[in-house]
């Protein structure tokens, strides 16, 4: 279970989060929609651990550990993941060495033996075969020279590969295709169970529509506005934010709102 | 002592080449004389693990018993001191020459490709210290021949290694030369190199420094006949107070001759790096093709790096290029390996792999590539 409670933050004494609370119950997927702008990403980077951010306020607990005093590997290993809105190049890393390193220091940190060469080439074809991703992926550098929906193809890998037990997806779906849409939605479905919650950050209904949310929050201007079932992002889809008076609060996040 | 080794001609920064290297910790001290090793076998163990054949010497004296003979053809003898007459000045070798002792003379005839041979350079100075080695070696590869070498120096203790290696590589020769310097973080590391290549000569190599508390590795390569090529490739890794300085000087006395100067320099803790690379081009040494680009990882805010370029070109119809760029570790991709669990130690390793790979993959012969590996990795473990 995410507990999230009056998280508020701020980036060089702006604030842009102020005062989340949010909780995911294990086994649920929820989903967050909102504005371009609204914190969505700051509020992934933070339960990720990205430096540059103050929290000025509140706590965030994963199955009850305080996730915000843990480094980002720390977090990684007791299971968040993040998959990023822009995954980020690594020219000179292979793919293979990435994921098995990854894979490998989380099994570490669960107890579990490494997995030698082989035992993980096995384990990633099979992954890479899911996902309809061809095997020179994993030959390749990190992202280099990937496009828009490879990267993002490349983050579900990872994430399947490493089977956190709660996962979030920023806009994982924007630079995808039709066929590409469906089969990542599959991958986040697939793990989908009592272990495994989620939070699927999207502008989009189609993602939705194959990845139905338990809850759906709407994140406005650093504060979850409104809440409610899979049918508040039809109607945010057919009306937009304006429209239900969802794009802003204070007169800081209007300009935000309205661009 | 200290006083003798300044007369008989340590540079001082005052001279241009020394610029950024301070040898005053080396006149500083009294070397004792070399002690024999009673039990040379129990310094197997001190070997880089590399097949194939080997020279090695330990405190300046050949190891016969810990050397693999060189292939048939391949003429491995002592040289010793001499005539001596560098094509450019350099006051290490001068003092070199006058205190040298044993070295490898490596002849390989016409036509042979001699496969590979290793080079080793033990030195033990535990016992008395410090200890001064000044070997030279003299390679010499007859036209059309082919040789890989791989040279690796390490030790123990506090001790002073300056190595000359003279190489002439007659038309078509091609000689790779891999370099790993791995010696005691108390040592002081000097190499001098002149490689002389006549027309369609090739001279490819890389230097990996890693060890000592001061090394300088110094090559001056000289592109006397048409067409011949150099590549001259370094990596250094530095951290603690470590000072690496990596010099090299190409001249183009030739037409149609290309060179490539490249180095690599990652740096921590307050440890120092130099890179002076300097292209010489004479009048006659026309479609001249040479290139220069050093990049710098600094891994903290106290390490440094001096680069300086330099080109000299008294032909019309060259294209000589260089660049330099020094950056630290990018935090979002650090980031992102953390936040797939990678912890920051390794994920910074990873990049600082990252980082070096195309220097290191350009090494071709697998075994002296899967020493490289090693010597890395040792390198991060004791990072730890
Ligand atoms: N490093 C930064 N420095 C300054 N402002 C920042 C920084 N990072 C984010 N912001 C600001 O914080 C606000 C929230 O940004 P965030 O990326 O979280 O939005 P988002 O909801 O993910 O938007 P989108 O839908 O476009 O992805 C924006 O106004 C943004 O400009
Ligand atoms: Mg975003």
């Amino acid at each position: 279970m995410l507990e999230i409670r009056g998280l508020a933050a701020s980036i060089d004494g702006k604030p842009i989060l102020k005062g989340i609370d949010l909780v995911v119950p294990t086994g649920e997927v929820h989903a967050i929609m909102g504005p371009n702008g609204s914190g969505k990403s700051t509020l992934s980077y933070i339960l990720a651990g990205r430096e540059g951010y103050d929290v000025t306020g509140g706590e965030v607990r994963l199955d009850g550990v305080d996730l915000l005093t843990l480094a980002p590997e720390e977090r990684a290993v007791a299971g968040l993941f993040l998959a990023f809105q822009y995954p980020v190049e690594l020219p000179g890393v292979g793919n293979a060495n990435f994921l098995r390193t990854a894979l490998n220091a989380t099994r570490r940190a669960r107890g579990e033996s490494e997995l030698d060469a082989v035992q993980f080439l096995k384990l990633a074809r099979a992954a890479l075969r899911d996902l309809a991703m061809a095997d020179d992926m994993l030959k390749r550098n990190v992202n280099v020279g990937f496009s828009g929906g490879e990267k993002k193809r490349n983050e579900v890998l990872q994430m399947a590969i490493l089977k956190p037990k709660f996962a979030i997806l920023d806009e994982t779906d924007s630079g995808l295709d039709i066929d590409a849409l469906k089969i990542v939605a599959g991958g986040v479905n697939t793990l989908r169970g009592p272990g495994f919650s989620a939070l699927v950050i999207t502008h989009y209904q189609r993602l939705l529509d194959h990845i139905v949310p338990d809850r759906v929050h709407v994140l406005a201007g650093g504060r979850i506005l409104r809440s409610g079932g899979p049918e508040l992002a039809r109607a945010l889809e057919e009306s937009g934010y304006a429209a239900l008076g969802l794009e802003a609060v204070g007169e800081d996040v209007a300009a935000i709102g309205a661009s | 002592m200290s006083a003798t080794l300044a007369q008989t001609g340590l540079p001082s920064r005052k001279l241009e080449a020394w610029k950024y290297t301070d040898l005053r910790p080396l006149a500083a001290l009294a070397p004792a004389a070399a002690p024999e090793i009673a039990d040379i076998a129990a310094l197997a163990a001190d070997l880089p693990s590399f097949p194939g054949p080997r020279l090695v010497f330990v405190n300046g004296r050949r190891a016969a018993s810990l050397s693999v003979p060189a292939p048939a053809g391949v003429i491995t003898d002592l040289a010793t001191g001499g005539d001596f007459a560098p094509f450019a000045p350099a006051p290490l070798a001068a003092l070199n020459a006058r205190l040298a002792q044993d070295g490898a003379a490596i002849h390989v005839p016409e036509g042979l490709d001699a496969g590979t041979l290793a080079l080793v350079h033990l030195t033990i100075a535990e016992d008395a210290a410090p200890v001064f080695v000044h070997p030279r070696h003299r390679i010499a590869l007859a036209a059309g021949a082919t040789l890989t070498l791989v040279e690796y120096a390490g030790g123990r203790g506090v001790y002073w290694q300056n190595p000359v290696i003279e190489i002439m590589l007659a038309p078509g020769a091609t000689l790779r030369h891999v370099r790993i310097q791995a010696e005691d973080r108390e040592s002081f590391h000097t190499a001098t190199i002149f490689v002389d290549l006549l027309a369609g000569a090739r001279y490819d190599a890389f230097t990996l420094g890693l060890g000592a508390r001061l090394a300088r590795s110094e090559c001056h390569a000289r592109l006397g006949g048409a067409g011949a090529i150099a590549h001259l490739a370094a990596v250094q890794l530095l951290r603690g107070a470590q000072h690496g300085d990596i010099t090299t000087v190409v001249a183009h006395d030739a037409p149609g001759c290309a060179s490539r100067q490249t180095v690599k320099s990652v740096v921590d803790g307050r440890a120092h790096a130099v890179f002076q690379g300097r292209i010489e081009v004479a009048r006659a040494a026309q479609k001249t093709d040479g290139y220069q680009m050093s990049q710098a990882l600094l891994l903290s805010p106290d390490a440094e790096i001096d680069c300086k370029p330099e080109l000299e070109i008294f032909a019309d119809d060259v294209k000589c290029s260089h660049g330099a760029t020094i950056g630290a570790l990018d935090p979002e991709q650090l980031f992102y390996l953390r936040a797939r669990g990678i912890p920051e130690a390794a994920a910074r390793a990873m990049l600082v792999r990252a980082f070096l790979i195309d220097a290191i993959e350009a090494v071709s012969e697998a075994g002296a590539r899967a020493l490289l590996e090693r010597a890395i990795d040792d390198w991060w473990e004791g990072a730890r």
